[in-house]
């Protein structure tokens, strides 16, 4: 199998990414139409380009499928157990900056701190007799942290989008996602705990580790780090 | 023979042994009710077990153990007093250890009776010392019941010992609040903005959310009350750490324990349970005098113990999690009682380690 290289498929997270590789001198681009997920590589010989969705990228690495991969460490942390083990982090490439945040309706004016959000979560079990909420998709960063930081009586729901919305919905009293700049937070009347950062999150180029390579893929994989500077 | 029916076969010549002491062989189903098992122990629990679900049961779990099933089955129709025996499978989520066993064999022993609780516990432990005997095991034991009886008997709010007691099993969330509560942390800056405030709602956002305005105006209030009330007492501070520190053989920390409790009367009753017991346990032929106890144990791994507990570890294999393992666990039967409750304590071992722990296979 040739060398194969996964990065995401669309929007600004493949734009940048496709920048940040024709600096380094190796032109990736999409072959055919827009529609078409299939890549090309120019500048260097014997590296396939692989379009997947940047949420597939880890699975595919920790699998084998791909040798190297552009993803946001969010997702590889979310999703790969044991994360150091079965990936590299070779490179941060500098855009795709976010963190993964806990935060809680502007209104609720007694609460700042994960301790604040504990006695809350206790009350607010009491009170209505269920769980305090907090919408996320990162089910497991979220509840490795609040459990790192020894926090109870709360639950997670799934939220796959619009996230922020949640709160004003009252489907969660919380949220946990990942946000750049905070506007969308404030503008939905949440704010971020001060004590609420789980992650901080950027584009990065990943490497597979344990993947069987052939002579001919580990010469190309040498080559293609040798051009990156890595 | 294949090594999975070892396995089983040894868990057979076990639960045989449980069922000769008296007990009464029963069957769970392997898929739980999620919903019981959140409540119960929270999100962390998805952690730990196995989730499935279908469009009709909603989710599902992979009994991540017996204990639970156990105790509703009893609280259901059992009679009393009642001693259980069960073997089986149950799964555990192992994402930070890939070697670790996801799915292994468990047989329990489990005893559910009103009267002489330190004859129980007592009975559980020793049995489980002769099914283990010949292997190279050490013992460590503990009592939260001690801890929980010093939260009871602090010389400060029910709503400090309220959060004292729901954080006994979170060690770091714990001394968080003991910090906090005999000022030895800091208030942070947000908490104490909040309590100057002439009108904490001067500048707020629009309310949303189902906490409402009510909820965040108690808050405020208790956090206000909590403010105006003194620290705790340095010499109960110290009184607690010293019972958290205690690591001796059982009748060193007896003795140790009982100088504590001459300054802090509270514990005296539960002290006096641990003394019974240490009697029990010498009248079944354990030899309490090499027996570990360490005041802090059992507090981050087993949540629904509140008395006396117990683990069986591998010497020279830290590495392993323990081959049997197990405590006395009140309070669950009152919560899954509706209205009911009975003492209890039980425990489980783990016939695929013993069996390697014997052959030297592991």
């Amino acid at each position: 199998m040739s060398l194969k290289l996964g990065v995401p498929s669309k929007g600004r997270l493949m734009e940048k990414t496709f920048e940040w590789f024709a600096a380094r001198g190796v032109t990736l681009s999409r072959a055919g139409s827009a529609r078409e997920y299939a890549g090309k590589v120019e500048g260097i010989e014997g590296v396939e380009l692989v379009l997947l969705s940047a949420g597939e990228i880890p699975r595919e690495l920790a699998a084998g499928r791909i040798h190297l991969g552009v993803t946001g460490t969010d997702l590889i942390r979310e999703k790969l157990g044991q994360w150091e083990q079965r990936v590299e982090a070779l490179a941060e490439l500098g855009f795709g900056h976010a963190d993964l945040i806990i935060a809680v309706p502007q209104a609720w004016v007694d609460v700042d701190t994960l301790d604040d959000l504990d006695a809350v979560a206790a009350a607010f079990r009491a009170e209505h007799g269920f769980r305090l909420r907090i919408a996320t998709k990162y089910h497991r960063l979220v509840r490795e942290y609040l459990r790192e930081c020894g926090v109870a009586d709360y639950q997670l729901v799934d939220s796959q989008g619009a996230t922020e919305g949640t709160v004003k919905n009252e489907t969660a009293e919380a949220v946990a996602d990942i946000t750049s700049t905070g506007d969308t937070l404030r503008a939905n009347h949440l704010k971020i705990l001060s004590d609420g950062l789980i992650l901080r999150s950027s584009a990065t180029l990943y490497r597979a580790r344990n993947v069987e390579m052939s002579p001919q893929a580990r010469s190309d994989m040498t080559r293609l780090l040798a051009q990156l500077d890595l | 023979m294949p090594e999975g029916l070892a396995k089983r076969a040894e868990a057979a010549r076990v639960r045989a042994m449980f069922e000769a002491a008296g007990a009464l062989p029963v069957e769970t189903s392997v898929l739980q009710p999620a919903e019981l098992l959140l409540d119960l122990y929270g999100e962390d629990i998805r952690a730990r077990a196995y989730v499935t679900s279908d469009a009709l049961r909603g989710e599902q779990m992979l009994r991540p153990d017996f204990t639970v099933p156990v105790v509703q089955m009893h609280m259901q129709h059992g009679a009393e007093p009642a001693r259980y025996t069960y073997s089986g499978e149950v799964f555990r989520r192992q994402e930070d250890d890939a070697s670790r066993a996801n799915e292994y064999l468990q047989v329990g022993y489990e005893i559910f009776e009103r009267d002489a609780p330190h004859e129980a516990d007592a009975e559980v432990f020793a049995l489980m010392s002769s099914v283990l005997r010949g292997l190279p095991l050490r013992a460590a034991t503990g009592d939260i019941g001690i801890l929980m009886a010093a939260v009871e008997g602090l010389r400060t709010t029910a709503r400090r010992k309220a959060a004292l007691r729901r954080h006994i099993w979170r060690p770091k969330r714990f001394r968080a609040l003991i910090d906090r509560f005999s000022g030895r942390s800091e208030v942070p800056a947000s908490r104490l903005a909040l309590l100057a405030a002439a009108d904490p709602f001067a500048q707020a956002a629009p309310e949303i959310g189902l906490r409402g305005r009510r909820e965040i105006e108690a808050r405020i209030a208790a956090l206000r009350e909590d403010a105006a009330e003194g620290p705790l007492g340095a010499g109960e501070v110290a009184l607690m750490e010293a019972i958290l520190a205690v690591q001796e053989t059982l009748p060193n920390a007896l003795e140790q324990l009982s100088d504590i409790a001459v300054d802090m009367p509270a514990i005296a009753k539960a002290v006096e349970g641990l003394r019974r017991r240490t009697g029990a346990l010498a009248a079944r032929g354990v030899d309490v005098a090499q027996l570990a106890f360490e005041g802090s144990y059992g507090r981050a791994s087993m949540e629904y113990y509140d008395g006396f507990v117990f683990g069986f570890y591998a010497e020279a294999r830290a590495d392993l999690p323990p081959v049997a393992s197990g405590g006395r666990y009140d309070a669950l039967t009152r919560q899954l009682g509706q209205g009911t409750e009975i003492p209890a304590v039980g425990g489980v071992v783990r016939p695929g380690l013993m069996l390697g722990l014997k052959e030297g296979s592991l």
